[in-house]
């Protein structure tokens, strides 16, 4: 393999292991909001949040592509306050990902916290438990598959991702190009021994992560913690 | 202990939950048929549900008071709670579970964590899952859980009515082992005459969302 090679694989799977991270500050309260909480406007948010689940990717890239420039609403107070851009860099890459794998994360994530009995949460406050300690204590080591299975379909999904980023961030090489993005590009400049090397790149790598999720699963089936006193 | 529930209103689907009133509890039974509103009263105690219309006094300690607008958070009421289902965290262990609310530098004297084991005979269970324990082996996990957070109050509901007679009959000797041992105020719902008498010094009646004195 090229030394563009491995810096594609590279820059493919850091920036999706980092849009998977970045999908759960936003990700995990919202989950829980959509599982535990009643809320005016509760369908419209998870009507949207599943948007780039349905839409065509390619659309979703044109979106993210009219709100991220330096005309459009988030790009331009980004780059007026903080002077950064977001279109064809790296940003748009990770914003792109985290944004079509935001759906499949909190879908599965919220079924976890419905699963928890909130039983188990009450009786937790009469012992003495504020809402953030049973959230820590009780919620999240409970709901801690559920998540993880979200988190490995997200980092899947993003590992995949084409329309949306080639919408928003081009196919720059050396900077925004990702693994489907060379395949694709190889293929169409008829350099198809380019590809085979990223083609296999991207079976280990998907490999890698699914065996990672069901092992990280299957360790984390029984329960139990030992503590001390 | 003088629990005081005073103008507690709450309508529930088939009738309304209405109690006016001051106990004394001690070791209180409190019965009735199935869908009365025993468990909901509960609830009320222990702040996990509310009413448009309540004042709860439990002892010196105004817990809700409607007219107010006061409500003390659940997990400052202190309220031991061992609901039906016993709850049990299943992703912990017997120890984590019964260390949940325990402080060892405030537990008094009668509630340290070895002494609570010892008289529930579950000290040997300690590493173990709760999901390997027996039916009778949860239910003491449960109770010694409620009670190692030194409660002003413990609420019982219907504690050993999933569990077989036999085994019934060999847990009451450890509710009246915590009753003597630990003189805690109980209030315990159960629907069993004999386990009431075995073990209160006085029993209510609930139907319809009212409280009677048997």
């Amino acid at each position: 393999m090229t030394a563009e090679s491995w810096q594609i694989v590279w820059f493919t799977a850091w920036i999706s292991g980092l849009s998977t991270l970045a999908i759960l500050p936003f990700g995990l309260p919202l989950a829980w909001l959509l599982a535990r909480r009643d809320w005016r406007g509760k369908t419209l948010v998870e009507t949207l949040v599943t948007l780039p689940l349905v839409l065509p990717p390619i659309a979703t890239g044109l979106i993210l592509l009219e709100l991220l420039g330096r005309r459009g609403a988030v790009g331009g107070w980004a780059h007026r306050n903080f002077g950064w851009d977001f279109v064809f860099t790296w940003r748009a890459v990770l914003i792109a990902l985290a944004v079509m794998a935001f759906p499949l994360f909190v879908r599965t994530a919220r079924v976890a916290f419905e699963e928890i009995d909130p039983r188990l949460e009450q009786i937790a406050r009469t012992l003495g438990a504020t809402p953030a300690g049973v959230f820590l204590t009780i919620t999240l080591p409970l709901a801690a598959r559920g998540i993880l299975a979200g988190m490995t379909l997200a980092f899947a999904r993003a590992l995949g991702e084409f329309g949306a980023t080639i919408m928003v961030a081009g196919n720059i090489p050396g900077r925004t190009s990702t693994i489907s993005l060379a395949i694709f590009q190889s293929v169409q400049m008829g350099e198809e021994d380019r590809a085979w090397p990223l083609l296999a790149a991207s079976v280990v790598l998907a490999f890698a992560a699914v065996f990672t999720g069901e092992t990280l699963l299957r360790r984390s089936r029984p329960r139990f913690r030992k503590a001390a006193r | 202990m003088r629990l005081e529930l005073r103008d507690i209103h709450l309508p529930l689907p088939e009738f309304d939950l209405r109690i006016d009133t001051a106990l004394e509890i001690g070791c209180t039974g409190l019965s009735g048929p199935s869908g009365a509103g025993k468990t909901t009263l509960l609830d009320l105690i222990a702040g996990l549900r509310r009413a448009p219309s309540a004042r709860i006094v439990c002892g010196d300690r105004a817990l809700t008071d409607t007219a107010r607008n006061w409500q003390v958070p659940v997990h400052r009421r202190r309220i031991g709670y061992v609901p039906q289902d016993l709850a049990l965290f299943p992703h912990l262990d017997v120890r984590c579970n019964l260390a949940f609310g325990y402080r060892a530098d405030t537990a008094p004297a009668a509630l340290q964590f070895d002494h609570v084991a010892e008289v529930l005979e579950i000290a040997s269970l300690l590493d173990r899952p709760v999901a390997t324990l027996s039916g009778g082996q949860k239910q003491r996990v449960a109770l010694g859980r409620a009670l190692l957070t030194a409660p002003d109050l413990l609420l019982l509901d219907e504690p050993l009515s999933s569990l077989d007679r036999p085994l019934r009959e060999r847990l009451i000797p450890h509710l009246r082992r915590v009753r003597d041992e630990f003189r805690l105020p109980m209030l315990f719902v159960s629907h069993d005459a004999e386990e009431l008498a075995a073990l209160c010094d006085e029993v209510l009646t609930m139907e319809r969302g009212r409280l009677r004195e048997a």
